[in-house]
């Protein structure tokens, strides 16, 4: 049916390349093929350069958020609240998962709070590129500044809630000791294997729509494989009888439960963490941060398509 | 309505009008230059823009049956067999384009609503990854539009910082321009309202005012004329001829025939994802009304 004007296409389009190749007119213009992924080290270049973008771009969606709630702001504090009391009430009172943990509340507060920040940029992530695709189709800019902007977005709301959760600790009687400082440390560590593992999420998520019906069930399954409710050591070692590798296994390779440990160890003076947990957390780090750009990087130039 | 009947008449005149153009241009194969204009290949005027055999397909999910979405045991069992989605399509966009873009030209891109014109300037602007041949520039195209970077429930004040940094400016850049893009949208106290509270011809007119504050070498200008009271279109169409004068090529698309007489040299008719016709807008337009 089109017959005539492919006709005129290929008359056109042979016509030209009878002279000189389109490809060569441009080259010897200097002219730029319009999408090409850059360099990686350029690729790092742009992204701090666009990061008053990401910043903006983090704080507003933050500010958007919950604009319609009259609450407003207050739900960054109360959601993670809320969560916190359903679980002590689930597994602390009702499951008995205290077991012989002291100062449960803020074994679990801190377990909660820490997991909920991994597990909120992980989701957040995967949605990052698929659900912008209007704005990748409209304007230029790194691609890796929406994840990277995303996990922002979650660390300004873990600011908060870490306050509250300070609060809480000292109330449950915690003394405040010079390893508080640390604090900082432990957050920059997570946000680094966060801000990785947003990208990978980022690009999966883009080319795999279903995995958005997939998450809840991973993250699940992670949040009871970290400990948050729970000691591993305890369970695996004290209750399944299993041996001690295992229970060291799940501490080190699963960096949920090597942030949360990390924070335990700082916060709570009787928990007794892993020995060598501080190694596996700075590993996940600079893994996670390096393999998350590398590879969000590698398919920057098809993110557009959908 | 008049869009409607025109179209209409498009589609029956289609047929006819084909044999006797495609004659036409199968002895020029170049398009018609612009007047006033060296002929194209002529080293004398610059390319900006190179399209060469562009091809763009979308792939578009959705359509979806109620029982397939939604279930995430479905989910996983098609990732495990590696199963592509039913209901993804793909969908052919843009079907072999090519022209050359000079300095200083202004392009009318015009065509039926599906025939690939927004497709096109986004694959100009580098958003959108070829299917199949490449786009060739000079610098970065930009597209005109920052609305999908807005968010609704904030501030005018807010979504003005928040769309210039999404343009790429730089804070002194944004300061700069903060106080030109509130005059030229003329919404005054409303910047500090959200801009869920404006009437649409506010939202539009704080959306153009943004996104034409930053100046660029190659301008993509998809649709943003028709926006406004009569006022503001009249200030907006000088802004365009202004940005016009300083950026190196220009291309427009939008349904008003006569916004694109008025400020374009050279016009390219896309139908079905392929070229139509390209060149002098008296002689495009003219065959285009004709259908």
């Amino acid at each position: 049916m089109s017959q005539p004007e492919s006709a005129v296409a290929d008359a056109q389009a042979g016509g030209r390349s009878g002279q000189e190749p389109l490809a060569k007119l441009a080259a010897r213009y200097g002219l730029r093929r319009a999408i090409a992924r850059p360099r990686f080290p350029a690729y790092v270049r742009q992204l701090w350069e666009r990061r008053h973008f990401i910043l903006t771009y983090a704080t507003s969606r933050n500010v958007s958020k919950y604009s319609n709630s009259a609450l407003g702001q207050l739900w960054q504090v109360l959601t993670p609240l809320l969560n916190a009391a359903i679980y002590y009430v689930m597994f602390g009172l009702i499951l008995g998962g205290r077991g012989n943990i002291d100062n449960y509340p803020a074994f679990l507060l801190i377990g909660m709070f820490v997991f909920t920040y991994t597990q909120r940029t992980v989701t957040a992530g995967a949605k990052s590129i698929s659900g912008n695709l209007s704005l990748i189709r409209a304007l230029h800019f790194p691609r890796a500044s929406l994840p990277l902007a995303y996990t922002i977005q979650e660390l300004q709301q873990l600011a908060i809630s870490m306050g509250v959760l300070l609060v809480i600790v000292i109330f449950t009687g915690e003394p405040i000791t010079l390893f508080w400082l640390m604090m900082p440390l432990v957050l920059l560590l997570q946000t680094m294997f966060n801000i990785g593992a947003g990208l990978v999420m980022a690009r999966l998520g883009s080319s795999m729509r279903d995995l958005n019906q997939l998450l809840p069930f991973i993250t699940r399954t992670w949040l009871y494989a970290s400990g948050v409710f729970f000691s591993i050591q305890e369970k695996v070692v004290g209750t399944a009888k299993l041996p001690q590798w295992v229970a060291d296994t799940m501490y080190y390779a699963n960096p949920a439960a090597s942030y949360i440990e990390f924070m335990r160890d700082i916060l709570i003076s009787a928990h007794n963490p892993p020995g060598s947990v501080w190694i596996s957390c700075v590993f996940w780090a600079v893994f996670a941060l390096g393999f998350g750009f590398w590879y969000f990087w590698r398919a920057e130039e098809r993110y557009g398509r959908g | 309505m008049a869009e409607l009947t025109e179209e209409l008449s498009l589609v029956k005149g289609e047929q006819p009008a084909v044999p006797g153009k495609d004659g036409k241009d199968g002895a020029h194969p170049q398009p018609v230059a612009p007047a006033g204009k060296p002929p194209f290949d002529v080293p004398t005027g610059t390319p900006t823009v190179v399209v060469d055999d562009l091809h763009i397909v979308y792939r578009v999910y959705g359509a979806a049956s109620d029982a397939e979405k939604g279930n995430a045991v479905n989910a996983l069992t098609r990732i495990l067999r590696r199963q592509g989605r039913p209901q993804m399509k793909e969908v052919h966009a843009v079907r072999g384009v090519s022209f050359v873009a000079y300095h200083g030209d202004a392009i009318g891109i015009v065509g039926r609503n599906g025939s690939g014109k927004s497709t096109l300037l986004r694959a100009i602007a580098g958003l959108l990854p070829p299917h199949a041949g490449a786009v060739y520039t000079d610098g970065q195209p930009s597209l005109l539009g920052v609305n999908a970077a807005l968010m609704r429930e904030l501030t005018g004040e807010r979504n003005i910082v928040l769309g210039c940094y999404a343009m790429g400016m730089t804070p002194a850049e944004v300061r700069e321009k903060y106080q030109e893009i509130v005059d030229f949208s003329g919404i005054d106290e409303f910047v500090q309202l959200p801009m869920s509270t404006y009437s649409s011809g506010m939202g539009a007119r704080l959306r153009f005012a943004i996104s034409s504050a930053k100046t660029h070498d190659v301008l993509l200008i998809d649709e943003a004329l028709a926006t406004g009271d009569r006022e503001f279109r009249k200030k907006s169409e000088q802004r365009i001829r202004q940005i016009r004068e300083e950026a190196g090529t220009v291309f427009l698309v939008a349904h008003d025939l006569r916004v694109i007489e008025e400020t374009c040299n050279r016009v390219i008719w896309l139908h079905k994802g392929k070229i139509k016709m390209d060149g002098d807008p008296k002689e495009v337009l003219a065959a285009y009304n004709k259908g």
